[in-house]
């Protein structure tokens, strides 16, 4: 075994159980905690890939925005988890049944697959060798030659989900008060105060 | 030495555990949209390691397009989530009944 082995199985066993202890986690910050360690498991196991680029993609997006918006979700919302947690041991043996079936259909679509013939000829991009060109400029010259339709397709999905992100959370008060520069700008100043002769000794 | 299955292996026990977590959180939404991201996850290992020992550069194309879909996602299902806090004082699944659906 290699260094690259041993690190495949830190990974994927870090993986797997940071995994599991989301789904069961008591507490949704910790829940949220695992799933930021199954991420960055995620992106180790793809440098060990050699997909450098999506696995430094993986820790920015995911990690750095993602997940701090789980979080800042999670922490916002002033909801009695444990309420909710009640149901978990009702609902135990059904998920444990789902499980264990997709499990079995994976397994079955698992112990019988292989290569097609001649599958090598079908590929889109074969990868440049990775002395010659590292794998962001490979695929930053896949992505803006041959993809570039479906990368302003999920430019227009991310300019959709940030509208829709502020139209459903905005809110607007009305006991706030705004400054209004039209009604600024044409204010009168004879109709805006008054001048007044006061006597001396009385007052109005 | 480490194969192909070693990591689809790894890509299917995420794709259950993240299964197993939907029905297991049943009432927290949550919960539920973290076990979808891990189903997310589950894909995009599998598109990656069949791209690397491929050596076909499209499988990490389309991991980046589903790491935007799934932000995307997540960023409407919590604005939903915090909208649906804010008019009902709850975010237990079975209360999300107003449409009668």
């Amino acid at each position: 075994m290699t260094v690259a082995d041993y690190a495949f199985y830190l990974f994927a066993i870090l993986l797997v159980a940071s995994g599991l202890f989301t789904v069961v986690a008591r507490n949704p910050v910790h829940s949220v905690l695992w799933l930021i360690l199954t991420f960055l498991s995620a992106s180790g196991l793809f440098v060990l890939l050699g997909a450098e680029f999506v696995a430094m993609l993986l820790i920015i997006v995911y990690v750095g925005a993602v997940m701090v918006l789980f979080l800042f979700v999670v922490m916002m919302l002033d909801v009695d988890f444990a309420q909710l947690r009640g149901g978990m041991a009702k609902f135990m043996p059904f998920a444990l049944l789902i499980g264990m079936v997709v499990l079995i259909q994976l397994g079955a679509a698992f112990g019988d697959w292989h290569v097609a013939e001649g599958s090598d000829a079908l590929r889109a991009a074969v990868a440049p060798d990775a002395n010659e060109i590292h794998n962001t400029a490979a695929l930053g010259m896949l992505m803006y030659d041959d993809f570039l339709m479906l990368f302003q397709l999920a430019g227009l999905i991310l300019l959709t989900a940030m509208i829709g992100a502020i139209v459903l959370t905005l809110r607007h008060n009305p006991n706030v008060k705004r400054q209004n520069v039209i009604t600024q700008m044409h204010r009168d100043p004879a109709k805006a105060m008054e001048l007044k002769d006061v006597k001396s000794g009385q007052g109005l | 030495m480490v194969g192909l299955e070693h990591y689809l292996a790894v890509a299917g026990a995420l794709f259950v555990i993240g299964i197993f977590g939907l029905f297991l959180n049943r009432k927290n939404v949550i919960i539920i949209l973290m076990s979808v991201e891990l189903i997310l996850l589950s894909v995009n290992i599998n598109l990656v390691a069949f791209s690397s020992f491929a050596g076909d550069l499209v499988g990490q194309i389309f991991t980046m397009l589903v790491l935007t879909v799934a932000a995307a996602e997540a960023a409407i299902g919590l604005a939903i989530l915090v909208g649906f806090f804010r008019n009902r004082g709850t975010i237990d699944v079975e209360d999300i009944n107003v449409m009668k659906g």
